[in-house]
């Protein structure tokens, strides 16, 4: 089963759904909607084989395929997939058609055509499963930069607000990014013996001159610290995530803003390792900054929308401590993070999209006492909290506590400064909910009829699978931190850096 | 002489001990998500899971006092939870000595509550998803004391919080019951960020976080890391438990209902960080100077509470208070360490009966007085509530310890320890302490007993006619009475002893700068002046207005001013920070990002059109910022290279 060539199959199968989709007439919206639903069923029953027959124990990268695209170049169309690509392909697979159901109905009201939409999520699924799936640093360029497109229609034509704002900035601060790993990675080609394969890239890093591998990593990690974002990158996801339709806006920050930490593991660390270990101090700092900083103006936003997207800045510079610490614990928890965030927030957007579609308004001061009028609406707004503020039970917890825990024995000082972040999520989360479902009801939500309306059927089979996800991996996270860890050691092992011994083990006062 | 803790695999029946928390989870899933279905039998089967786990925990009970005493304990492990590198956590569960004490009294007492409520919560159209929170918290609350390492402690030290939080806003609607959950919530975060920095702490120094390997491993760490991963846990332990100076958030939280405050607010959630501390007593007693912090926190703690406690005219409050100070003396007693662990212990038991006790006959005496919960409001209930006022009674008189009932047993015990301090001053300052507690916990305590149930009559005009509770009611109430009165002398004289493998055998021989006897004598004095003074001062009733009052009276009625300290030094700063970072980041990083590179573009004519979306000053805008980073490098590079 692991000739079977999965990666190609599942980057194109979206590719090939989004034109069949485009091409159905707007007249039949709703056959429009079922094939993209059933289409991103079928890339999540393929991607669930897939998981099946990757093997833990085996080669670091697994469903190798390769075949010739500009041979004079070197660039090939090769894909592989490692323990992080796969958990991350099987969160896409996964989120799509959620999605896709969470947003039936976003097209509806507006005067804009609805197979459309859904075949520009389709293409978006087609994008973000090539930036995963890619093993070649030129074909991950492309896909980088491609991925930008349907997302830029998505928020500019579908969204809300300062939609046309949004979307430009977005697709700047994106663009501008990526010409820097452009040219990071032309010098990479012309100084790392003229090819894009990650594989042969790797191996050569070691020989790289430390100047010339400290300017590329940074080629790289600019690109990567404005996608994931990473402060001070980070002002253009509250704009763009307040204007994205809710569900496109749980892929932004769910999918699409791990390519920037993704892109870190896989590339930076790889290819870089000694000037990641140089740069590590610095990232760690722009990390710890951004998990307090972007929790407070978490605490700030009367928007929900923007609010869910501060709390997402903050969540990222987990993340981005994971990373830079380099042990085993704190990689393997920053993955598993991504992962869970994934979901996590990706709830928490479509929920919040909920309350949004009902009031026609995404202030918080627009709501009050809602909790009054959709009870259960507002207990799945409330379980998508408590997973966003780590609460032990859901798996945002592990990975939370890995990253953490990993962190702190190599770096007590910026752990510890991480760890405060706990309390300002709870402070971001509760006051949220304090504004949006308790107290007094606000007497304007009882002259919109939708808010009397409680969660409908579509809308518990949307939350239904992210609410059991969240609550399996939180007691049993193990099927996916197994799949994680030999990837994570092995990037740690081009990194160079090994775990540290219990202190007072390796003192010899305890025996190990 | 260092003794290894060792822990026995669990066998037998004692293999099923997870089914003490699996039960009232599975109970609490079905009654939140059947919804409105459950709403007919909901309570009974949150009542019935729980008195399942009783008599299940009774069961394992007596299978482990069947174990020789030298493996007195069983540990299981359900599956592997965290597996990453060196970091290895289980999903494991430990029955010892003192879990199995906690697991009855949680289960126990819990049983009683929930029979009441049923009773107290009929009226409330949300009684249902009450008693899917209530198991929720049972459960959360059975895996903090059977977890067998600090991770799970952790997951059901969390989990409380949740409950907590749940049942604190359960009228959600009212903005001060929301507002309270959250400020619960909080505080309690403050103090698990302490937790979690001790359990990094043990990771990274010992590689472990089972129990046993830890306190096997502490020899070989510094008396610094001790000194600050006891610190640690302190914080979290302040935390749930309500003592200073995370005090703040346990009164507020009598916004729930009053089961609520009856068994989480005063029997079991809040004692959780006695058991944390006394779980972790390897730890403590390694290391002098934190046994020290822990002792001063429970004395500073069990005087404010007395303070406060006796300034207040809100019933609940008042329990509130007392309990934020009985607590205080669990402080005293574990920090004490050797024999007052098995004291503190004792002093929790008992509390959790007198005080379940006391707390469910102020609901029942809200219940029959249209929920005033005013004391200057009540006053000659004893002929209308009988027997809510002989069961109250009882509380009253064990709290304040008088013998032979249970608060005499375990609270004298402790004041006489803190006698025992080995450095004279020490002795002196906990002790006094310690007693004059105990006579200032018997003035505010008659003082309530007296407004409430003596003197004339001073209700309000609405409210002419109160009347006894059900027997639903009645019921636990009598029986927390029966566990008052005798459940000190029963506990004292086996307690002990049973604790002994948990916490080593008592070696210390009494050297008190006073004699037993004498503490005896003065702790009964004090007890009957400050209880002879209130009922004089009180048993003609008080004035129904607050009173001009001194200064020491006027600063416990704002709680010693502890809130406007939280305001003044954490909650203003907070929100004027938050304010100015929102900003900030709007008008600051953006605006100096794109201004920067509206200046370059030419001119500040150009920022107008930054908002419509003009394409070329972005593009500078990021191509600045991307320059400041390199240029930042180059700086570097240069400084490296000289």
């Amino acid at each position: 089963m692991s000739d079977f060539p999965f990666l190609s199959i599942l980057t194109l199968l979206p590719l090939v759904g989004a034109a069949v989709v485009a091409f159905i007439p707007r007249s039949k919206a709703e056959l429009a909607k079922l094939v993209a639903l059933v289409w991103s069923l079928v890339v999540l029953a393929l991607s669930i084989f897939m998981w099946a027959a990757f093997a833990v124990d085996g080669d670091r990268f697994q469903f190798h395929e390769s075949y010739p695209w500009i041979p004079a170049w070197g660039a090939n169309f090769t894909f592989a997939a490692d323990g992080i690509a796969l958990v991350m392909l099987m969160l896409i697979a996964i989120l799509f058609p959620v999605v896709i159901l969470a947003s039936w109905h976003d097209v509806d009201q507006s005067k804009r055509s609805a197979p459309a939409y859904f075949a520009l999520l389709l293409t978006f699924e087609f994008t973000m499963i090539g930036v995963f799936a890619a093993a070649d640093v030129f074909l991950f360029y492309v896909f980088f930069e491609v991925m930008l497109i349907p997302m830029y229609f998505i928020i500019g034509s579908f969204g809300s607000g300062q939609k046309q704002y949004a979307a430009v900035k977005f697709f700047l601060y994106s663009l501008v990014g990526g010409l820097f790993m452009l040219a990071a990675v032309i010098g990479l080609w012309v100084v790392g013996g003229r090819t894009f394969d990650f594989a042969e890239l790797a191996q050569g890093a070691g020989s790289l001159d430390t100047n010339t591998a400290r300017w590329l990593f940074l080629g790289f990690f600019v690109a990567f610290a404005i996608k994931a974002p990473f402060f001070p990158f980070h002002t253009w996801l509250p704009d763009s995530g307040g204007a994205a339709p809710a569900g496109a806006a749980a892929l932004l920050v769910g999918v699409m803003d791990k390519v920037g930490t993704f892109g870190i593991l896989r590339y930076c660390l790889s290819l870089f390792p000694e000037a990641s270990r140089w740069f590590a101090p610095a990232a760690l700092t722009l990390a710890v900054i951004g998990i307090i900083y972007a929790a407070l103006l978490a605490v700030g936003q009367n928007d929900l929308k923007r609010l869910v997207s501060y709390t997402s800045i903050a969540h990222f510079g987990f993340i981005g401590i994971g990373i830079f610490a380099f042990t085993t614990q704190a990689g393997t928890g920053a993955v598993l993070y991504m992962v869970n965030h994934g979901l996590a927030t990706g709830l928490l957007f479509i929920v919040v999209g909920m309350f949004v579609a009902r009031r026609g308004s995404a202030l918080v001061s627009d709501f009050g006492g809602a909790g009054k009028l959709v009870p259960v609406l507002a207990g799945v707004l409330f379980f998508a909290g408590l997973a966003s503020l780590a609460l032990p039970g859901t798996a945002p917890f592990v990975s939370e506590f890995l990253v953490l825990i990993g962190t702190f024995s190599t770096h007590k000082g910026f752990a510890v400064v991480a760890t405060l972040g706990i309390i300002l999520a709870a402070a971001y989360v509760l006051w949220m909910i304090q504004r949006t479902t308790q107290g007094t009801l606000n007497p304007a939500l009882t002259e919109v009829p939708a808010m009397s309306k409680d969660i409908t059927l579509r809308e518990k089979v949307v939350v239904a699978p992210l609410i059991a996800l969240l609550l399996v991996l939180g007691f049993y996270p193990k099927p996916v931190t197994d799949v994680i860890n030999p990837a994570v050691q092995a990037t740690l092992q081009d990194v160079g850096t090994t775990d540290p011994a219990p202190t007072a083990v390796a003192d010899g006062k305890v025996g190990g | 002489m260092e003794q290894t803790v060792e822990f026995a695999p669990a066998t037998g029946v004692l293999s099923l001990i997870w089914l003490l928390v699996a039960i009232p989870l599975a109970s609490a899933a079905v009654l939140l998500l059947l919804g409105r279905r459950a709403d007919k039998w909901g309570h009974w089967l949150g009542v019935l899971s729980v008195a399942a786990s009783f008599v299940l925990g009774l069961v394992f009970f007596a299978n482990l006092a069947g174990l020789e005493s030298g493996s007195r304990s069983a540990e299981l492990s359900l599956w592997e939870f965290i597996a990453v590198g060196k970091l290895q956590v289980d999903f494991g569960l430990l029955f010892d000595p003192l879990s199995g004490v906690f697991v009855l009294l949680i289960t126990g007492v819990g049983s009683l509550i929930h029979l009441y409520a049923v009773g107290y919560m009929e009226h409330d159209p949300g009684r249902r998803r009450f008693f899917g929170y209530f198991n929720l918290f049972v459960a959360a609350m059975l895996l903090l004391v059977l977890g067998n390492n600090y991770v799970m402690l952790y997951f059901g030290w969390e989990g409380v919080g949740l409950a907590s939080y749940l049942l604190i806003s359960f009228w959600y609607t009212r903005p001060s019951a929301a507002t309270a959950g959250k400020k619960a919530f909080l505080m309690n975060r403050v103090g698990d960020a302490g937790l979690a920095i001790g359990i990094f702490i043990m990771f990274a120094t010992l590689g472990t976080t089972d129990y046993g390997a830890v306190f096997n491993g502490l020899s070989g760490l510094s008396a610094t890391t001790v000194l600050v991963l006891g610190l640690l846990l302190l914080i979290g332990a302040c935390g749930k438990s309500g003592q200073f100076p995370l005090q703040a958030w346990l009164p507020d939280a009598m916004e729930g209902p009053t089961p609520v405050s009856a068994l989480i607010h005063a029997a079991t959630m809040v004692t959780a960080g006695v058991y944390l501390i006394a779980r972790s007593n390897p730890v403590y007693t390694a290391n002098e100077t934190l046994q020290l912090v822990t002792v001063a926190v429970g004395a500073i703690t069990l005087l404010m509470g007395c303070i406060i406690g006796a300034a207040k005219d809100d019933i609940k409050r008042v329990l509130a208070w007392s309990t934020v100070s009985q607590i205080g003396y669990m402080f005293l007693g574990v920090g004490l360490g050797g024999g007052a662990y098995a004291l503190a212990i004792i002093h929790l038991l008992a509390h959790g009966f007198f005080k379940a006790n006391m707390f469910l006959g102020a609901g029942s005496v809200m219940h029959g007085m249209h929920d005033q919960v005013d004391i200057r409001r009540f006053g000659a209930l004893s002929k209308h509530m009988k027997i809510t006022w002989l069961t109250f009674a009882t509380g009253w008189l064990a709290i304040i310890g008088i013998p032979p009932l249970s608060g005499y047993f375990s609270k004298e015990p402790i004041i006489a320890a803190a006698f025992e301090r080995e450095v004279a001053w020490e002795a002196w300052v906990f002790g006094l302490a310690a007693l004059l507690g105990a006579g200032l916990t018997a003035f505010y305590m008659t003082r309530l007993f007296v407004l409430t149930f003596h003197g004339p009559a001073r209700w309000t005009e609405d409210n002419q006619h109160p009347h006894e509770s059900p027997l639903i009611m009645t019921i636990p109430l009598i029986l927390l009475a029966i566990g008052s009165v005798a459940a000190g002398w029963l506990m004292s004289t086996s307690v002990a002893d049973w604790l002994t493998p948990v916490f080593g055998a008592e070696q210390a021989e009494p050297h008190g700068v006073l004699s037993h006897t004498m503490i005896t004598i003065l702790s009964l004095v004090v007890t009957v002046i400050g209880a002879g003074l209130a009922w004089s001062l009180f048993r003609r009733g008080t004035a129904l207005e607050p009173q001009p009052a001194g200064v020491v009276v006027t600063a416990a009625r704002r709680n010693l001013y502890t809130d406007a300290f939280n305001e003044a030094v954490f909650e203003r700063p907070g929100i004027y920070l938050t304010r100015a970072l929102v900003f900030l980041d709007n008008k600051g990083v953006d605006g100096v990002v794109n201004g920067i590179a509206a200046a370059v573009g030419g001119g500040s004519g150009r920022l107008r059109r930054l908002q419509t979306g003009f394409v070329r000053s972005y593009a500078l805008s990021m191509l600045t910022g991307a320059m400041l980073v390199v240029g930042a490098f180059i700086a570097i590079q240069l400084g490296w290279l000289v």
